[in-house]
């Protein structure tokens, strides 16, 4: 019913009176860039020298017996269910030392200094037993940074998404904007696709901007196909711009607004792999973690940076985006109300 | 009678809150109805349902004889009592931005002109004065070329010049074949404007007819007014006399005669004033409270 009856005329006309009015409003937009600018920055300064320290085993079988045989305290020890997957964490230095007890053996990076030191220790209290065997995994050192920044700016891009698009719903509700429009032949459908078209095409030009003038500076890596990227920027930006639509479906109040969308946007701050690796987290946490767009849209963008990951390996976690966006615009749309 | 729009029955229900208990009236072509009564009377909710905006609890409403259909909205235009504009639009842009939502739009030159723009076209929507801004959001409800025109409290809030210019306005779309239905709580700009109006109170229509037609009906009387200190005892003489506070009324339907009644008594002339009874008198009478209460 909806399909036939979206008029692209209408659509263009809300989408460009909405892009108008970002790019009118100077003290926004500039917040809007110097904002992730900061937090980028910010945090690459603050975390220049090396990861926070601690140090983390990955364990193939029990982390518990294994922190029993191996004997070193003051480590995180957690489940790694599969070895090439641990490897790759070898790789990317989210585990400092996979280790398997019961064929004996460790992997550990050779351009991790953490990993160096934990190697040292295994083999000195484990010197009286049989020896681990050593199986290296060859890398380029990567900085903390270097994973942080796909965190970072996708955090970014989830509050513009989520905050962007929920707060100027609200405000219009609030103050009878969009009543006005409820007595035009416009449809909420056309309505809601004008307001996710001008936050996705704002977020893409932001994001990208300081993307790639932070790749100047920081000189991270970006091992696959800058494509790949702008693809899980799209896919992520729709989802969450649909989770935002759904929060301003219904209120017009910007208090309550805000209450929802903190409850959307702070475990997906804390949860989603930002700050480190979702691996380390406890496993009730890590599905809540699988569940939060983000998780994908920072799992995604990590393996196209640091593993060189093409289009065909990031197409499970694009699909899932778009899955769960279609999922959001259809309870948004349904719950929608101009008044 | 053939009406444009026609309301039977409307009734609406916001929980225990009658807002509108059985309203039933009709527009002709041409027309400018006019909904008049105090705050909380259910003017907005009567004309909200009207709009196709709010669903009536019961009732029906037909426009041209039939239910009103998808296409109502696009006959329709619509000027609500608040509206806010999308932020950092410019007059002319927002006028554009209306226009494209309709499959048929009027000329956005020709409203320009119709509703005085010219002077505030490039400046942004949210920066104009009261005046200026009901201006520009007749001018939206006038961008689809509409055959009725719904205008609710148009002129509330807007100071006596403006609202001056905003009745010269609504009188030259009239004349161009626009029906208009309008709400008010001022009685002299339904008295101006309307060729038929209703009076609505506790969500009831409780006198309708025009103007002048509703005060014959209920007033063959003419007002004398002098003040208390001038006329100390009423008593003897042929007239209904009401007491208006600082004021006394006199209530006559042969005004030589209670002239000459006054004279006789050696009451003073000099500040007697006579007037017509208006709306705001039969909206008292009716109602028991000024409408602005």
């Amino acid at each position: 019913m909806i399909r036939t009856r979206l008029d692209f005329r209408r659509i263009a006309a809300v989408f460009t009176a909405r892009n108008r009015e970002f790019f009118r409003d100077r003290s926004t937009l500039a917040w809007s860039v110097m904002l992730p600018v900061a937090i980028v920055f910010g945090f690459a300064f603050a975390f220049s020298g090396s990861a926070p320290e601690r140090y983390t085993i990955g364990v193939l079988g029990d982390p518990a017996a294994a922190e029993r045989t191996l004997d070193i305290d003051y480590v995180e020890y957690v489940r790694v269910r599969d070895r090439s997957r641990g490897v790759e964490q070898v790789r990317h230095h989210e585990l400092d030392l996979l280790v398997d007890p019961a064929a004996r053996r460790y992997w550990v990076s050779d351009a991790s200094p953490k990993g160096y030191m934990l190697e040292r220790v295994l083999r000195g209290v484990n010197v009286d037993e049989r020896a681990y065997s050593r199986e290296s995994v060859p890398g380029r050192m990567i900085r903390y940074v270097d994973w942080l920044v796909p965190g970072l700016l996708a955090m970014n891009m989830m509050f513009t998404a989520l905050f962007g698009v929920g707060f100027v719903i609200v405000r219009y509700r609030k103050n009878g904007v969009l009543k006005r429009f409820k007595a035009t032949p416009l449809r909420p459908a056309e309505y809601l696709i004008a307001q996710l078209a001008s936050r996705l095409m704002i977020i893409v030009v932001i994001t990208s901007a300081i993307f790639i003038g932070s790749h100047a500076i920081l000189d991270f890596p970006i091992q696959g196909n800058p494509l790949g990227l702008l693809l899980v920027l799209i896919a992520g930006g729709i989802c969450l711009i649909s989770l935002g639509l759904i929060v301003a479906a219904r209120t017009a109040s910007e208090e309550l607004a805000g209450g929802l969308l903190n409850l959307f946007s702070w475990p997906m701050m804390f949860l989603s792999g930002v700050w480190f690796s979702v691996e380390g987290l406890h496993p009730w946490l890590q599905i809540v973690a699988q569940a939060l767009p983000l998780t994908h849209v920072i799992d995604a963008a990590r393996a196209v940076m640091i593993d060189g990951a093409g289009l065909v390996a990031i197409a499970p976690q694009i699909g899932l985006l778009l899955a769960m966006a279609a999922v959001f615009l259809a309870i948004g749309a349904s719950l929608f109300r101009w008044e | 009678m053939d009406y444009l729009l026609e309301a039977d029955g409307l009734v609406k229900h916001y929980g225990d809150l009658r807002a509108v208990d059985g309203v039933s009236f009709g527009l002709q072509p041409g027309a400018c109805f006019g909904l008049l009564g105090p705050n909380g009377a259910g003017k907005t909710t009567t004309v909200e349902m009207l709009e196709g905006l709010t669903e009536p609890t019961s009732g029906t409403i037909r426009f041209r004889g039939a239910p009103r259909g998808e296409t109502f909205r696009a006959r329709a235009g619509i000027q609500f009592q608040k509206t806010a504009l999308p932020d950092y639009i410019t007059v002319r842009e927002a006028l554009e931005l209306f226009a494209s939502l309709y499959p048929h739009a009027a000329a956005i030159d020709e409203l320009i002109g119709l509703c005085a723009l010219e002077g505030f076209l490039g400046q942004y929507c949210n920066r104009i004065s009261g005046g200026q801004r009901q201006r520009l959001l007749l001018a939206i409800a006038l961008v689809n070329d509409p055959d009725i025109v719904f205008l609710d409290e148009p002129t509330t809030g807007l100071d006596p010049q403006a609202r001056r210019n905003f009745w010269s306005l609504i009188e030259r779309i009239r004349a161009r074949g626009k029906t208009v239905l309008l709400t008010t709580h001022y009685m002299e700009e339904a008295a101006r404007l309307c060729s038929e109006i209703a009076i609505v109170d506790h969500g009831r229509i409780i006198a309708r007819g025009a103007p002048g037609q509703l005060l014959s009906e209920h007033f063959g009387e003419t007002v004398l007014e002098l003040p208390r200190e001038d006329l100390a005892d009423t008593t003897g003489l042929p007239v209904t006399a009401v007491d208006a506070g600082d004021r006394i009324e006199l209530l006559t339907r042969d005004v030589a005669d209670t002239i000459a009644a006054l004279i006789e008594r050696g009451v003073p002339l000099e500040r007697l004033r006579i007037r017509e009874r208006t709306l705001e008198d039969l909206f008292l009478e009716l109602t028991g409270r000024t409408i602005r209460a």
